[in-house]
C-alpha cells in the first residue's frame, strides 16, 4: 500500500480534526449552547477518512446520524459545519438541517441522514449518475450495524449488483444499534453483504491503514467499473447512541476495555507506516486545528439566527401555490 | 393528433428523452417487450439503449431512492411507481428523502425526479392496486402533485413534470389510460398551479381530477339537457393547487360540489371545500358537497367497486341538493 506523504498528514490532520471537532462540541453541547440532538463519532474516525482520502469531490457519500465524521473527512469547512450544527443563517444548510441532516453538495456530501438506512438508496442513485455519465465517480453510502438491518439496505445492495454501479457500502459496526448491543458476530454484516453477489470484507475500523487499504480497493474497483463492493469497519461505539445517553446498558468494565483498545488515533501514530509524519509536523498540525475550531466557535456564537422569511424559502425551486 | 392518454405519455417520454440525454427511465418492466403494464414505455429501449431505460428488481424503495440519488447528483430520472399503492413500501424515500432535500440542505439541493404512477379504481383490482392517495402525497411539502384528466393535459403536464427541478408525481389514472383527444404536435408545455375550465357555466361549479373531472363533465352535460348551467373546474395539479380560478368560478355560481375519489377524510375535496368556506364564504349560496369514496378500502369485486368511486349518478344527486338549497 502506498501514501505519499501528503496523504499520511491528511490524514492525521483529518482524524485528529473530527476528534477535536467533537470533543470541543460535547463540551459546548453539555453546557447547552448547541441545539437539538448530536452523535458522536470518537473512535471511529479511522473508517471516515480512509474512505474519503483518494475520493474528489466528485465523489459521493450519503452519511448517516453520526455524520460528523463523514462530512470532515469529505471536506466540509469546519467553521460552515459548525454554523450548521448550532443552526445558524449562514450554516452550510442555512441552519435548516442542523446535524443529523448537514450536506454539503458541492464536496459531494449528500447528506447526513436522521431516518436509519435512508443513505443507501440516494447513494445508489449518485452511483447510477456516475455509472450512466461514465465519468469515473463513485458513491459510498455509510451504514451502521442497526442500519444494515434495514430493508432499504438490502434493496440498495441488490439494486447495485443488478446494474453493476460503482458505489461501496461502508459498514461501520460500532457494535451497538442505539441502545442495543449487536446480536450479530461480527463479520456477519460482510457476509450477507457478501451474498447479494460482491466482493466483502470485514476490515479492522480502528486501523487506518488496513481500512485505507481496503478503500483504495474498493474505490478502484468502482472507477474501473468492477461494481459494487462492501467493507465492514468493526469498531466500537465510544460515547452513547447520542450526546445525553447515560448508557446504563453498558457493562462500565467492558466499555474501558474496549475504548482502550479502539482509539484509531495512536495506532496510526505508532504504526511504522506513519513515521515520516514529525513529531514537529504533528504539532504544528494540532496548533492549527485548535485554532481552526476554536475561530470556528467564535465565529459561530457571533453568528446571526435564520431571519423569520428563511421559514418559507427553500421549499420549492419555483412553486405556483402557498407556503401559508 | 387524436390519441389517448398512454399514447400521449408514451409520446412525451419519447420526445423529453430525444431532447435531454439526462433523462433516464427507470422502474420494473419498464423495458420488457410490451413496455410495461400498460405498454407507457413501448419502444424507449429499442431508441435509448439499456443504459437510459433501466429495468430494476421489484425494489420501490431502491427505485423511488436511486431516482432521487440520481436526481441530486445530475440526472433527470422518470421513475415508475407501478400503482400508487406501493407507496406503502417506498413512502420513506418520498417523505423524508426527496421531498426534503432542497429544504433541510438550505437550498442547495435540486431534484429534478419524476415519480410516475398509476391510480385509481373502476378495474377491479381490489384494495392493494386501486387507491388514490393523491391527498397524502399533495400534502407533503417539497413534491408537486400532478393528475391530468386526458391527453393533452397529460402530454403537456408531463412535459413540465420533467423540465421542472422540483421533484413531482405524476399521476396516472388506469381507467382513463384509453380516453382519447386531440392532442397538440411536437412540443407541449402547461403550467402547473393552473386548473382548465373543462365546461364554462353559471349555476353551480363542479370541481374534479383526474377522472372526478371526466365525471364532472358528464354530469354537466346530463344537466346542461335539463337547462342547468355548471361550470367544470379540472384541478390538474393539486400542488400547486390554482385556488383562484375555484373562488373565481364561484363568484359566477355560489354553489360548489367537489368530486374526488379520494377516501373522505383529509381528501382533496375537504380541502377544496375548506378553501371555498375560509375564503370564498360570501360567495357562496348554498352548502358545500362533497362527492368521494366511502372511508372503505376498495373491494375487488365489481358490484360493490362502482359504488365505491364517485358515479355520475351521485354527483347529480349532490348538485340537485346543492341547488334545491
Amino acid at each position: 500500500m502506498d501514501i505519499s506523504p501528503e496523504k499520511l498528514a491528511d490524514a492525521y490532520r483529518l482524524m485528529k480534526t473530527i476528534r477535536e471537532f467533537e470533543e470541543r462540541m460535547r463540551s459546548e453541547y453539555q453546557q447547552g449552547k448547541l441545539p437539538g440532538f448530536i452523535h458522536i463519532y470518537r473512535n471511529q474516525e479511522a473508517i471516515a477518512v480512509a474512505a474519503c482520502l483518494d475520493m474528489t469531490n466528485e465523489d459521493y457519500i450519503a452519511s448517516t446520524h453520526r455524520g460528523h465524521g463523514h462530512c470532515i473527512a469529505k471536506g466540509c469547512e469546519i467553521e460552515a459545519m459548525l454554523l450548521e450544527l448550532a443552526c445558524k443563517e449562514d450554516g452550510l444548510c442555512n441552519g435548516k438541517g442542523g446535524s443529523m441532516h448537514i450536506a454539503d453538495m458541492s464536496k459531494g456530501m449528500l447528506g447526513a441522514n436522521a431516518i436509519v438506512g435512508g443513505g443507501p438508496p440516494i447513494a445508489a442513485g449518485a452511483a447510477l449518475t456516475a455509472k450512466t455519465l461514465g465519468n469515473g465517480a463513485v458513491s459510498m453510502a455509510f451504514i451502521g450495524d442497526g442500519a444494515s438491518d434495514q430493508g432499504t439496505v438490502a434493496e440498495s445492495l441488490n439494486l447495485a449488483v443488478v446494474l453493476q454501479l460503482p458505489m461501496i457500502f461502508m459498514y461501520e459496526n460500532n457494535r451497538y444499534a442505539e441502545f442495543t448491543k449487536s446480536p450479530k458476530p461480527d463479520g456477519r454484516i460482510a457476509e450477507r453483504a457478501g451474498a447479494f453477489g460482491m466482493p466483502a470484507e470485514v476490515v479492522d475500523g480502528s486501523d487506518f491503514f488496513a481500512m485505507y487499504d481496503a478503500c483504495q480497493r474498493a474505490i478502484m474497483r468502482g472507477r474501473e467499473g468492477g461494481g459494487p463492493t462492501a467493507i465492514e469497519a468493526v469498531c466500537n461505539r465510544y460515547y452513547g447512541h447520542f450526546e445525553g445517553d447515560a448508557q446504563a446498558y453498558r457493562n462500565q468494565a467492558e466499555l474501558d476495555a474496549e475504548r482502550a483498545v479502539s482509539d484509531p488515533l495512536p495506532r496510526f501514530l505508532a504504526d511504522p507506516r506513519a513515521a515520516a509524519l514529525t513529531e514537529e509536523k504533528i504539532a504544528e498540525i494540532n496548533a492549527a486545528i485548535l485554532e481552526e475550531i476554536d475561530r470556528g466557535f467564535e465565529v459561530t456564537y457571533a453568528a446571526a439566527d435564520p431571519t423569520p422569511d428563511k421559514l418559507y424559502t427553500d421549499v420549492y425551486i419555483h412553486y405556483e401555490g402557498r407556503l401559508q | 393528433m387524436k390519441m389517448s392518454i398512454r399514447e400521449a405519455i408514451n409520446q412525451t417520454l419519447h420526445q423529453e428523452m430525444e431532447r435531454d440525454e439526462r433523462v433516464i427511465v427507470l422502474g420494473e418492466d419498464v423495458a420488457s417487450d410490451q413496455g410495461g403494464v400498460y405498454g407507457i414505455t413501448d419502444g424507449l429501449p429499442a431508441k435509448f439503449g439499456l443504459h437510459r431505460v433501466i429495468d430494476t428488481p421489484i425494489t420501490e424503495s431502491a427505485i423511488v431512492g436511486a431516482a432521487g440519488g440520481a436526481a441530486l447528483t445530475g440526472l433527470r430520472p422518470v421513475a415508475e411507481l407501478m400503482f400508487v399503492d406501493f407507496l406503502g413500501v417506498c413512502l420513506d424515500q418520498i417523505l423524508n428523502q426527496i421531498a426534503k432535500f432542497r429544504y433541510m440542505f438550505g437550498g442547495q439541493a435540486r431534484t429534478p425526479v419524476v415519480i410516475r404512477t398509476m391510480i385509481g379504481a373502476g378495474t377491479g383490482t381490489g384494495p392493494q392496486h386501486s387507491q388514490i392517495l393523491y391527498p397524502l402525497l399533495a400534502a407533503i411539502p417539497g413534491i408537486k402533485v400532478v393528475t391530468p384528466a386526458n391527453a393533452a393535459d397529460a402530454k403537456g403536464l408531463l412535459t413540465t413534470a420533467i423540465r421542472d427541478d422540483d421533484p413531482v408525481i405524476f399521476c396516472e389514472h388506469k381507467a382513463l389510460y384509453m380516453d382519447e383527444c386531440e392532442v397538440p404536435e411536437g412540443e407541449y408545455l402547461l403550467p402547473f398551479g393552473q386548473a382548465r375550465t373543462a365546461v364554462e357555466g353559471s349555476d353551480i361549479t363542479i370541481v374534479g381530477m383526474s377522472r372526478t373531472a371526466v365525471i364532472a363533465e358528464e354530469a354537466a352535460t346530463q344537466l346542461a339537457q335539463k337547462g342547468i348551467s355548471a361550470e367544470v373546474i379540472d384541478l390538474r395539479t393539486l400542488s400547486p393547487l390554482d385556488e383562484g380560478s375555484v373562488l373565481e368560478s364561484l363568484t359566477k355560481t355560489g354553489r360548489l360540489v367537489v368530486v374526488d375519489e379520494s377516501n373522505p377524510f383529509c381528501s382533496m375535496a375537504s380541502e377544496i371545500a375548506g378553501l371555498a368556506v375560509e375564503r370564498g364564504f360570501d360567495t357562496l349560496d348554498a352548502p358545500v358537497k362533497r362527492v368521494t369514496s366511502p372511508h372503505t378500502p376498495v373491494p375487488a369485486t365489481p358490484c360493490l367497486e362502482a359504488n365505491y368511486v364517485p358515479s355520475v349518478e351521485r354527483v347529480m344527486a349532490a348538485i340537485e341538493e346543492t341547488l334545491s338549497y
